[in-house]
Order: structure tokens, then sequence, then C-alpha cells
């Protein structure tokens, strides 16, 4: 998972499992961010995400002492908190695990928009009314696909890593994959296809 | 095994080829049809175009004040709010 937020600080696991409240809180400080973004992507509910926020600190601090090391500190705390947040959407009984697992092929190639629109210019692609649309994208795909997208591609996590984190077997994972982002592939084709438009006509 | 040479089939390997899992004959037949269906092409490319898009870091983008203060109210670290904790030696 990402490690930028703990790259720089140095955090020492010795002095966290010895009780100081000082890295304690320099964990936080680096960490609570992109939790609260994280959770808020799943859950999509800020008051939500704030408990899971909460709840991961309180859990890890719980487990510090069984925590060997063997991921890096961040990933261990991440996963904590998706697994406190896939906790919450379950009790919301979101059905994770529908009974329909296999894409109709039809459906995936319907609609397909086969608009270029990848040498637009970098700065339009990832312009603030751009990031706003892919965030738009993603908050409208199904729950089901919404999550293993955020997993696999947004927090980098393997195939098998989300497999293991959904319980899902590792083929369902790859097709809900392949949905969500044939689907995100769509509306920004329709999107990005109306900025190409637009240049054009300037 | 899906049959890659026609449309239909490119689309449901796509995700795989992109990313890096695809055997790599099925590689080679996806190629090949890409290089004589110019949609499919399109697909490929702006699909991995979005992936990009998509893992790029957001802007900085803090927490909440209010968040960040009933945080550290919770965790009992009020005395490390707004301060800059030095680096453990
Ligand atoms: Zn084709």
């Amino acid at each position: 998972m990402t490690e930028e937020s703990l790259n720089n600080s140095n955090i020492s696991l010795a002095a966290l499992k010895a009780g100081d409240r000082a890295e304690f809180a320099r964990l936080v400080d680096a960490t609570s961010n992109h939790i609260y973004r994280l959770a808020l992507k799943i859950l999509r509910d800020p008051q939500d995400a704030e408990d899971v926020l909460q709840e991961s600190y309180i859990k890890a601090l719980r487990a510090l002492p069984e925590f060997e090391g063997r991921s890096s500190l961040s990933t261990w705390l991440y996963r904590i908190a998706v697994n406190e947040a896939l906790m919450l959407l379950r009790k919301r009984r979101v059905n994770l695990v529908p009974v329909e697992e296999d894409p109709d092929e039809d459906d995936l190639q319907a609609g397909m928009v086969l608009t270029d629109w990848r040498f637009l210019p970098e700065d339009e692609l990832l312009s603030a009314e751009s990031r706003r649309r892919l965030e738009q994208a993603v908050d409208t795909l199904p729950e089901t696909l919404r999550v293993v997208f955020m997993l696999r591609d947004m927090e980098g996590l393997s195939i098998r890593e989300t497999a293991g984190m959904l319980g899902l077997t590792e083929t369902a994972v790859k097709t809900r994959l392949l949905r969500a982002r044939l689907k995100l592939r769509n509306q920004l084709s329709v999107y990005f296809g109306e900025r190409l438009t637009e240049n054009s006509s300037e | 095994m899906t049959e890659i040479s026609n449309c239909k089939g490119l689309v449901s390997s796509i995700s795989e080829y992109l990313d890096g899992e695809l055997p790599p004959e099925l590689c080679a037949e996806l190629e090949k049809h890409m290089s004589e269906c110019e949609n499919c092409t399109i697909v490929v490319n702006t699909m991995r175009k979005t992936i990009d898009l998509y893992r790029q870091p957001a802007p900085d983008n803090p927490l909440p004040d209010e968040i960040k203060s009933r945080l550290y109210a919770r965790l009992h670290l009020e005395d490390y709010l707004d301060k800059q904790i030095p680096e453990h030696p």
C-alpha cells in the first residue's frame, strides 16, 4: 500500500511497543489523513469514516504487541483500517458476495465509448475538474465493484491480497476489477471526449 | 480458453493484459488483434490511461481540523495536537 506517508518519518516500532506516546502521536500524524480518505472512499459517509479512523488506531494499539514487523507498519495499519471499514459495510448489509459472478460478455461491450482521448494534455487530464470527475465516477460504481477497484488500483494491493481481504476468490476479484475498469474507462471517455470537442472548436 | 482474436474476447482479457498477467502467447494474440482493429486499440490505450490517472496521488488534502482534534482526544493525544513532535533518537 501507499508507503509515502511514512517514508520520511522513521517511526520506531520499538518505541511504539514500549508505549512511547510521542512516537504514537507521530504515527497518527503521518497516517491519519490517508486512513480517513480511504475509509471515506469505501463508506462514502463522513461519520462512518471518522468512526473507522478512531477504531483503527484503538485496534492497532491493542494489536501492537503481536505485530512482528513482517509487513511495513503503514501496510499493517492500513489493513486494520480497511478491515474496519469492510466490517461496517457488512453491518450495513451490503452484500459483498452476490450470487451472480460471471460477467455477461455482451454486457461488457455494451455502450463502449470509442473516443481516443489519451493525448489530451496532462494538465487537462489532471485538472481539478478532471479529478472531481474521476472521484465522481468511482463513487457511482456499485459497492461490490468499487471496493475491489479501490483496493487493487488505488491502494495498490495485489489480486491475491485483495481477494484475501474481501474473502473473495481471485477469479471473482479479476472479474469485478475488469467490470469496474471498463465502467470507469467509459465514463472518463464520455467526459474527456467532451473536452476534446471543446478543444478542437476553440 | 478465451478467443482473443475477436473484439469480445479482447475485452474480457484486457485487464489481465494491462496488469502483465496474461500468458505471452495470449499477449501476442491480443496484440495481433489490436494491430488489425482500431477500436480495440483505443479501448486498450484509454483503459491504460484510466488506470494511470487513478494511480496519480491526489493533491494534499489535509485531515479536517475537527476530525483531527476528536481523533486526538479519543486517543488521549491532546498534548500532541498541533505540535511538531521531534523525531525519536
Ligand atoms: Zn477489436
